[in-house]
């Protein structure tokens, strides 16, 4: 599928994708990982983190993943999520996007920095 | 925490099944870290938003996978969509037709209380509605306690000659008191309705016009009023026009002007002409109002026994009056209907099981990488009612389009207008149905395949599961039961067709040309006018060559509104309800003759005249009724007066085909006793070619009366022939819906077996490696398909007798269990079954044992 499909991402999926970026996460951790990007501004709420998740997988941006940490950090309940290659293609190209546009408001004297 | 839980509820199952542990899980460190308040007021809100958008979601991703789907099949796809729109089309526009003749209310102001108010006359054949005298009328009137208003109208249409714009036209009216228009509660749309002192006698000659009529003459309304037409060349100042859409008593009035109890028509308790219509006062109820008119009646039959013996009051519903015939050809149209949506919904269901069969690998696939079940049910149920909801749209759209030509099937004897409205009421049983066809049966095939698509549909590839082979052979036997009660409805009412058609009419009917001069009164009142009128034209139609014979008569066989009257031997005195009636005409010489009518004794002559002995023709029944076994002919009989009898006629059928049981008496046209109603207005002709006459027959009457209106020209054939439409029309309707629940059925059993043949392949093969010859899996797979066509006939015969009987009034004595139908619609449908099942069968009957093997 091409990686402009699905462009522009709601906000929410494009965090979780950023969350993932690194390290495979569970829904926790992912809001943590949210809230401490934004400095504590976006604090997901459980609805709203599996609702994106659920589309997520349908649309194959993510996936289950089956490695878990070493048993003493395990929670069993705990489901594990990595972005997929698709997942990076979507990433990238919404980043590209974002920076576009910021580019734009720049030059249009909406935002600061150079021009 | 459990009350967290509980609202997790809110998601769909799947949703849940999914993530509800690690949601909760969320929930509890969101709870440790940021204070219970915050985490309750954050999951609130977050349950409220994100539940329904899941929904939403998984509602989304249903749609675009149906579409995609049904994209992928669309031989598939177009059979299920105009399978569902043949059935929720067909009753849609059927219950269309129900609704408006029989259930919605008449559009008046009060509907439920309006009623007719009759005479109800107790013979031996039992209680028969006659009309009302007008001195009976106004003694209810007088006495009766239950009516807000209650008015007389004359029952038969009085046709009238228009004249002075354009072309002379005959016109429908009907003479009608103002109370009518009070107890409907209707208003003019422009001028005014009657008031009480137009009923008076000796009032201005006035009258109101239907929108059309207005429309047509004026262009307008408003223009209409204040203005005149004459009506059998009589000025009347039009002083209003009703709305469009406005019809009483009959849809074909256009004219509407006082009735006026003159003393011409007070004078006789026996000139039954009326009916009264009346507004039930607040609170009284129909059957209070007919206890109080059964007092009436019995007072009545007391002080004039003579008319009034066996007479009663009955009161009726204004809805209610229509003749049972019509009222049972609706039902059963609509019964026919709800078959064919069976039929079409039994094989929908099939189609969808027949598809689930063949996705049983996709489904496990799904299932094993770990979709839920309900998920899976609520993907074949949006496919489901994806096509169901595309079906029934098409279906109201086709229900719309055939709604006008269903006119036919509205009596034209209720006030009601021509063309069933197409509304929200329609609209909301088309959904309705749709709605329920998708549910019934779209959900047993979503059950059963997610239920049957467990892991081991991934090994044995299709064959087996004949829990769902039972069903859906289940399902044609049904389609087939529904097709033979159809096959036995239509077959039956082809057959009264053939009966009434094969009726002798006791006239010949080819060769007869008849036209109508309704002669206006008063300008014809003096007879010798008349007679001078009837003698001109007849002398000039007789000399036209290729003329054999020409004749006057008061109306043209084939006609309901010739009255009937009670004959009595001489010196009779008992009631008028005992005696023999026969149909009355008034005839000018010839008229026997020119019908090829045998008559024995004398026809009419010159020498019946207004001055010489009174005479009279019997037909041979009422003869036979009044003498049995002698001769009537130089009796002497009361009929309007002392008369001889000169001559016994063939029984001839008179009123209609089917009522040809009616007696006949004939009057000489010179020996006129009776209103202008009976004038003779029917000229019929005699000769090879009818129609080659008619411009010159036509240029004979503008000689003689140049605003003389001729109508209703027509061959004598073509009138006996009409008589059979309406049975044509509803053979045509229910015709028309057997043969779609035929093809239908034949689809379906086609369906099955085809399913059946792709699934059993490696059986095939293998037991024609066994040494099965293909003419033994020819037999095989036939088999299979009469079996179920054999049930289907079997459980068809009580359901289509007891359908049958319940039409019986329909049947012109055809019996419901007439053998030859029930044998043709078995015939019919095995024959159907056989076609159904040939192809698939021989399909099965050429398996390579070798490839099909293999491909196992």
């Amino acid at each position: 599928m091409d990686s402009t499909s699905l462009l522009p991402l709601p906000p929410v999926t494009f965090h979780v994708l950023l969350a993932l970026a690194d390290e495979d996460r569970h829904g926790y951790a992912i809001i943590q990982d949210v809230a401490v990007r934004t400095a504590g501004e976006i604090k997901l709420n459980a609805g709203t983190l599996y609702r994106s998740i659920q589309r997520m997988l349908e649309q194959g941006l993510i996936v289950e993943t089956r490695e878990r940490p070493s048993p003493e950090e395990d929670d069993k309940r705990r489901r594990y999520y990595r972005i997929s290659k698709f997942g990076q293609d979507v990433a990238r190209a919404e980043a590209r996007r974002m920076t576009q546009l910021v580019k734009f408001a720049r030059e249009s004297g909406f935002a600061g920095g150079r021009a | 925490m459990w009350f967290y839980r509980l609202l997790l509820h809110l998601y769909p199952a799947w949703f849940r099944a999914e993530y509800a542990e690690e949601m909760s899980s969320v929930f509890v460190s969101r709870t440790a870290r940021d204070g219970w308040a915050v985490a309750w007021f954050g999951a609130f809100q977050d349950l409220l938003i994100t539940a329904p958008l899941v929904h939403l979601d998984a509602l989304g991703q249903d749609l675009r996978w149906t579409a995609r789907v049904l994209r992928q099949s669309p031989g598939f796809t177009a059979t299920a969509v105009l399978v569902i729109a043949l059935g929720t089309g067909a009753s849609t526009a059927a219950f269309t037709l129900l609704d408006y003749v029989l259930v919605r209310p008449l559009p008046f102001a009060n509907p439920s209380r309006l009623v007719q108010v009759n005479e109800l006359v107790h013979t031996q054949q039992g209680p028969a509605r006659n009309l009302a005298s007008p001195p009976n009328f106004v003694d209810w009137l007088t006495t009766s306690k239950s009516f807000a208003f209650m008015g007389a109208y004359i029952a038969a249409p009085i046709s009238v000659n228009l004249s002075g714009h354009n072309d002379p036209q005959r016109l429908e009216t009907t003479l009608i008191q103002a109370n009518v228009f009070r107890a409907l509660g209707v208003t003019a749309t422009a001028g005014r309705t009657f008031s009480v002192d137009d009923d008076a006698v000796g009032g201005p000659n006035i009258a109101i016009l239907s929108h059309g009529l207005a429309l047509a003459l004026f262009g307008s309304a408003p223009a209409a009023v204040g203005k005149t037409v004459d009506l059998d060349n009589v000025a009347h100042a039009i002083v209003g026009v009703m709305p469009p859409g406005f019809a009483f008593p009959r849809r074909d009035v256009a004219i509407w002007r006082p009735l006026r109890f003159t003393p011409g028509l007070m004078g006789s308790r026996n000139n039954h002409i009326l009916y009264g219509l009346a507004l039930l006062r607040p609170g009284v109820s129909i059957r209070e109002a007919q206890a109080d008119m059964d007092v009436i009646g019995s007072n009545l039959q007391k002080s004039y026994p003579k008319e009034n013996a066996q007479t009663g009051i009955e009161v009726l519903p204004l809805r209610d009056v229509l003749a049972p015939g019509s009222r049972t050809l609706i039902y059963a149209v609509f019964a026919a209907a709800l078959c064919l949506l069976l039929i079409a919904c039994t094989n929908l269901a099939n189609l969808l099981f027949a598809r689930a069969l063949t996705r049983r690998s996709e489904i496990a696939v799904r299932i094993a990488i770990g979709a839920a079940r309900e998920r899976l049910i609520r993907l074949f149920l949006t496919e489901s009612f994806a096509l169901t909801i595309l079906g029934g749209t098409v279906g109201f759209l086709m229900a719309i389009a055939i709604a006008p030509s269903m006119a036919v099937l509205v009596p034209t004897g209720l006030p009601l207008g021509a063309t069933p409205e197409v509304d929200w009421r329609v609209f909301s049983f088309a959904a309705a149905i749709t709605l329920a066809t998708s549910m019934v049966f779209g959900v047993g095939p979503a059950f059963r395949s997610s239920r049957d698509a467990d892991i081991n549909a991934l090994r044995s590839r299709g064959s087996g599961a004949t829990g769902m082979d039972r069903i859906r052979a289940a399902l044609v036997v049904v389609e087939i039961t529904g097709t033979v009660v159809l096959l036995v409805a239509a077959g039956l009412l082809l057959k009264a067709l053939w009966h009434v058609q094969a009726i002798d009419p006791g006239f010949h009917t080819e060769g007869v040309l008849t036209l109508r001069t309704a002669l206006p009164s008063p300008k014809f009142d003096p007879p010798e006018v008349r007679s001078e009128f009837y003698t001109r034209v007849l002398q000039g139609t007789r000399a036209l060559p290729g003329v054999s014979s020409a004749a006057y008569i008061s109306y043209h066989p084939m006609e309901q509104f010739s009255g009937r009257t009670a004959v009595a031997p001489p010196g009779y005195t008992g009631a008028l309800q005992n005696l023999p009636r026969g149909v009355r005409h008034f005839v000018t010489p010839g008229f026997f003759e020119a019908l090829g009518i045998p008559l024995r004794g004398r026809d009419f002559n010159e020498t019946d005249s207004r001055t010489s002995p009174p005479v009279v023709i019997v037909s041979e029944s009422l003869a036979r009724q009044l003498w049995p076994g002698q001769d009537a002919i130089g009796r002497i009989v009361q009929a309007d007066g002392t008369r001889t009898i000169v001559g016994v006629a063939k029984q001839i059928a008179v009123r209609s085909l089917e009522g040809a049981t009616d007696s006949q008496i004939y009057y000489p046209a010179e020996q006129m006793t009776m209103p202008s109603y009976y004038w003779p207005k029917d000229l019929m002709i005699h000769t090879g070619d009818p129609m080659a006459l008619a411009s010159a027959v036509r240029q004979i009457i503008r000689e003689v009366d140049p605003q003389q209106a001729v109508s209703d020209l027509k061959t004598l054939e073509d009138l006996v022939g009409a008589q059979t439409a309406p049975r044509r029309t509803q053979l045509g309707v229910l015709g028309a819906f057997a043969a779609m629940a035929f093809f239908l059925a034949a689809v379906g059993i086609y369906g099955l077996l085809s399913f059946d043949v792709a699934s059993r392949t490696q059986e095939v093969g293998v037991r024609m490696a066994l040494g099965a010859m293909p003419g033994d899996i020819l037999t095989m797979f036939l088999q299979r398909g009469l079996k179920l066509g054999v049930a289907g006939v079997v459980v068809a015969g009580p359901v289509a007798y007891a359908a049958a009987r319940s039409m019986s009034s329909l049947l012109f004595g055809v019996q419901p269990s007439d053998p030859m139908v029930y044998a043709t619609a078995a015939a019919l449908a095995t024959a159907m079954t056989v076609a159904g099942s040939l192809w698939p069968s021989l399909r099965a009957a050429r398996v390579d044992p070798a490839t099909s093997v293999r491909s196992g």
